[in-house]
């Protein structure tokens, strides 16, 4: 006999006028005792057995209630009892105030006490527990009990030791723990469980077909779900790596162990890792359904049709679509995954290869002099005697003291430093810039200075032709040597100068760089 | 002497290889600007020098001979006392065995010593260090050349070059001649190493030993003599004539400075030049 029922017929029987009860006796509470209410009428005695107390308490509260109105109404004597009649009392409130009693055994006593000993009346009772009232209310309505946060393991089936048969005992907690867990059990349960009664059992078995079958569809599904609510401009990558103390020996043992193991358990681990981040999140999550109402069918229905809401409810949800929006935009402007507007490299250009040829001037004189002047002074072996002779030289006197006069070894240091600095100088990258940033006043008459030089040396060049065609021809190559570096240097100056001055008009006229 | 490996070597243990131009007819013409005693002298000076600077550097001496090249000296032998003493011997027996190799009387010019053979040389010991252990000293080549660039060695020496930057051993050049050296040059430039041609012969030892006696490790931190201009020009495989502007085969990348109907190195054949498009010949 539950709770809900006795209300029920509480409920029922508030109608009828006249019991005809006069009274009730109860017997006294302990352990091994039957609960029973002696109910005495005019016509006679009832007993009742109860199952547990509480049953017992709340029919004789509803009794005595009960002889209280039959009381009221038939005889005038009672005049303590308040004009109950006027009292509306709810089925809402009436469920509350026997809850109260069931929980509190010391308010049940002084109930019983006051109220039926007919001190008080109901409402006069009541009133000044108002506030327990409210609060207990208040109370139901915030906390529930949570979902247990163990997961369902310990499931061990029970099976006879004859027949092959294995039975799996779940409540329907177990049930509604399982079914918000797995939601591919749900599914499978909602699809191939018509029938709703005594297919209990057919559950546990096909929870292992339902896991084979649909696991990896749903969870797809959800994963997918779950990846369009994460937010891009969390950065879980260095979120974990900063996170050093959850790892095994504090990220600075080395891991290279059992890599073979641990690559076989990997499909294992990732289930297992998924089942209990499921478990978590329905554990938080709560409870959104009571467990007490209907079976497994309508709890699995139950659970299906509020996932399918909350997904109605996101996808029918128009800011969805613009939070996504803003995340994307979020994560447009996230400077690491903008693409580089600029190529941080150079384009390719194939630099002149006469640039490498400065030298060449130098080394082509040599090599028309060089063979004519360089002779022995003597035949091959006079030159092997003389070497042999300056070894035996050093070999009797020795090195001379010392080695290297200072003097010499002094100018040796200043023309080694000169032109260490002189070449860093020339080889920098823009020798030119460095004075030029030193005097800004004079920034104009570069200019002035620049387009003079341009002038100049645009004249060089039929000078240079002139040159050329006035020599004989036997010497011209020679002379064409000669001139032609200088004819490259030309050529390079104005190269030079017209791309300083491209840059300077894109830039938009910054500083006047065109010092060629 | 422990062995090498079995030392800690710290950055700026250096391992030497000095490559002495002994060409006769260089030293006995005009064109030496030191008598060769002065120039050992301070040579050997230096080598004392670069021994003194860390116990655990190493100095190893190769003679570039007109006719052979070979191992004068090697101070992992140890003989600290009589070093010069060996080293001066070695290479008295080595000029005279390199003149009995001397057949051809008449030679051109000063003639050109074999760079290539000493470089190889130099290289091969290095390559054998190298696999000695993980714990060496850094190896440098050190080129004290005077004699012209023999043109047929061209090839040989840019072979040279092209291991030594793979091996990342670097190539210093100290040209006491009259003229550049261009394979010297490139070499130092392709291996990252000094070339320098010094101004005053007289002081030799000063310049030895402010440039090139620094380490590898120090020389990040210090500014060295750069050259302002090298020249890349390669020599074609024919006549071993430099050039800048010849035809390449498109197969094996030898450089000829007349059209040929075939190449003489990989044999492949080449088809008839075109004026816009080039089958197997390109014109560089």
């Amino acid at each position: 006999m539950t709770d809900a029922q006795v209300v029920k017929r509480a409920k029922y029987k508030s109608s009828v006028k006249d019991p005809g009860l006069r009274g009730h006796k109860s017997s006294k509470e302990g352990a091994n005792r039957p609960a029973l209410l002696n109910l005495t009428q005019d016509q006679g005695n009832y007993i009742f057995e109860f199952e547990n107390f509480s049953d017992r308490e709340i029919c004789r509260d509803f009794v005595a209630k009960a002889i209280a109105f039959s009381g009221e109404v038939g005889g005038p004597t009672s005049d303590k009892a308040v004009p109950q009649k006027d009292e509306q009392l709810s089925s809402a409130e009436m469920e509350r105030r026997i809850k109260l009693l069931q929980e509190d055994i010391e308010l049940q006593k002084l109930h019983k006490q006051f109220v039926i000993g007919d001190v008080l009346s109901e409402t006069e009772f009541w009133a000044t527990r108002k506030k327990l009232l409210d609060v207990n209310a208040s109370r139901k309505a915030k906390q529930r009990v949570g979902l247990k946060s163990e997961m369902i393991f310990n499931v061990k089936p029970s099976s006879d030791g004859q027949s092959n048969r294995v039975t799996f005992n779940l409540t329907p907690e177990m049930i509604h723990q399982i079914f918000a867990e797995k939601p591919a059990v749900r599914q499978a349960y909602i699809n191939f469980v018509p029938n709703k009664a005594a297919y209990v059992s057919q559950a546990a078995e096909d929870e292992e077909l339902a896991v084979f079958l649909r696991q990896d569809a749903i969870l797809a599904n959800e994963t997918r779900q779950k990846i369009r609510k994460v937010d891009p401009t969390l950065d879980m990558e260095a979120d974990e790596g900063d996170d050093y103390t959850h790892i095994p020996g504090h990220g600075l043992a080395n891991e290279d162990i059992k890599d073979e193991l641990e690559a076989q358990y990997e499909p294992f681990k990732r289930s297992f890792l998924q089942d209990i981040n499921r478990h978590a999140a329905v554990v938080l999550e709560g409870r959104t359904i009571d467990v007490e109402t209907g079976d497994t069918r309508s709890v699995a229905e139950a659970l299906a049709s509020t996932k399918r809401v909350e997904l109605a409810k996101e996808a029918s949800d128009g800011n969805v679509l613009q939070d996504r929006i803003d995340r994307i935009v979020r994560m447009a402007e996230i400077e690491d995954l903008q693409a580089p507007r600029d190529p941080p490299v150079a384009p390719l250009c194939i630099k002149d290869p006469r640039d490498y040829f400065d030298s060449q001037q130098v080394n082509a004189l040599n090599q028309l002099s060089g063979t004519r002047q360089m002779k022995s002074r003597l035949s091959t072996s006079e030159a092997y005697g003389s070497l042999r002779a300056h070894i035996s030289e050093i070999r009797t006197t020795g090195f001379s003291d010392p080695i290297v006069r200072p003097e010499v070894a002094f100018q040796v240091f200043n023309s080694l430093t000169q032109n260490i600095s002189s070449s860093k100088y020339q080889l920098g990258k823009n020798p030119h810039e460095s004075i030029l940033d030193t005097l800004p006043s004079v920034t104009k008459e570069e200019l002035l200075l620049v387009s003079r030089l341009r002038d100049a040396m645009s004249k060089i060049y039929p000078k240079l032709q002139e040159i050329k065609e006035s020599v004989q021809s036997d010497t011209r190559h020679q002379v064409s040597l000669l001139v032609q570096p200088m004819l490259q240097a030309l050529d390079a100056a104005f190269a030079h100068y017209e791309l300083d001055q491209q840059k300077r008009y894109a830039k938009g006229g910054e500083k006047p760089n065109g010092y060629a | 002497m422990t062995p090498v490996s079995s030392k800690q070597y710290a950055d700026d243990v250096s391992l030497l290889m000095v490559l002495i131009d002994t060409n006769p007819l260089f030293w006995s013409s005009t064109a030496a600007p030191l008598p060769f005693s002065k120039f050992l002298s301070q040579v050997l000076s230096f080598l004392n020098s670069i021994l003194l600077l860390n116990q655990l550097n190493q100095v190893m001496v190769i003679a570039t001979g007109l006719n052979s090249c070979d191992y004068i000296y090697d101070s992992s032998l140890g003989l600290t006392t009589q070093r010069v003493e060996t080293l001066l011997q070695k290479l008295e027996e080595f000029v005279i065995k390199d003149e009995e190799l001397n057949k051809d009387d008449s030679v051109d010019g000063i003639g050109s010593s074999l760079l290539s053979g000493s470089l190889s040389m130099a290289l091969c010991y290095i390559q054998r260090v190298f696999r000695s252990g993980s714990l060496h000293p850094q190896p440098r080549i050190l080129c004290m050349h005077g004699s012209q660039d023999g043109p047929g060695q061209y090839v040989a020496i840019m072979n040279s070059i092209f291991s030594a930057q793979r091996s990342m051993v670097p190539i210093d050049s100290c040209v006491i001649g009259s003229q550049h050296s261009a394979f010297l040059q490139q070499a130092s430039y392709i291996t990252g190493g000094v070339y320098l041609k010094p101004q005053q012969p007289d002081g030799l030892f000063q310049y030895l030993t402010t440039v090139f006696a620094t380490d590898l490790h120090s020389r990040s931190f210090l500014q060295l003599p750069k050259p302002v201009g090298v020249d890349f020009r390669a020599s074609c495989f024919c006549h071993k004539n430099t050039i800048d502007m010849g035809y390449i085969c498109s197969v094996c990348l030898s450089i000829f400075c007349k059209h040929h109907k075939k190449c003489s190195t990989c044999g492949s054949a080449f088809g008839q030049p075109q004026t816009n498009v080039s089958t197997s010949n390109q014109k560089t």
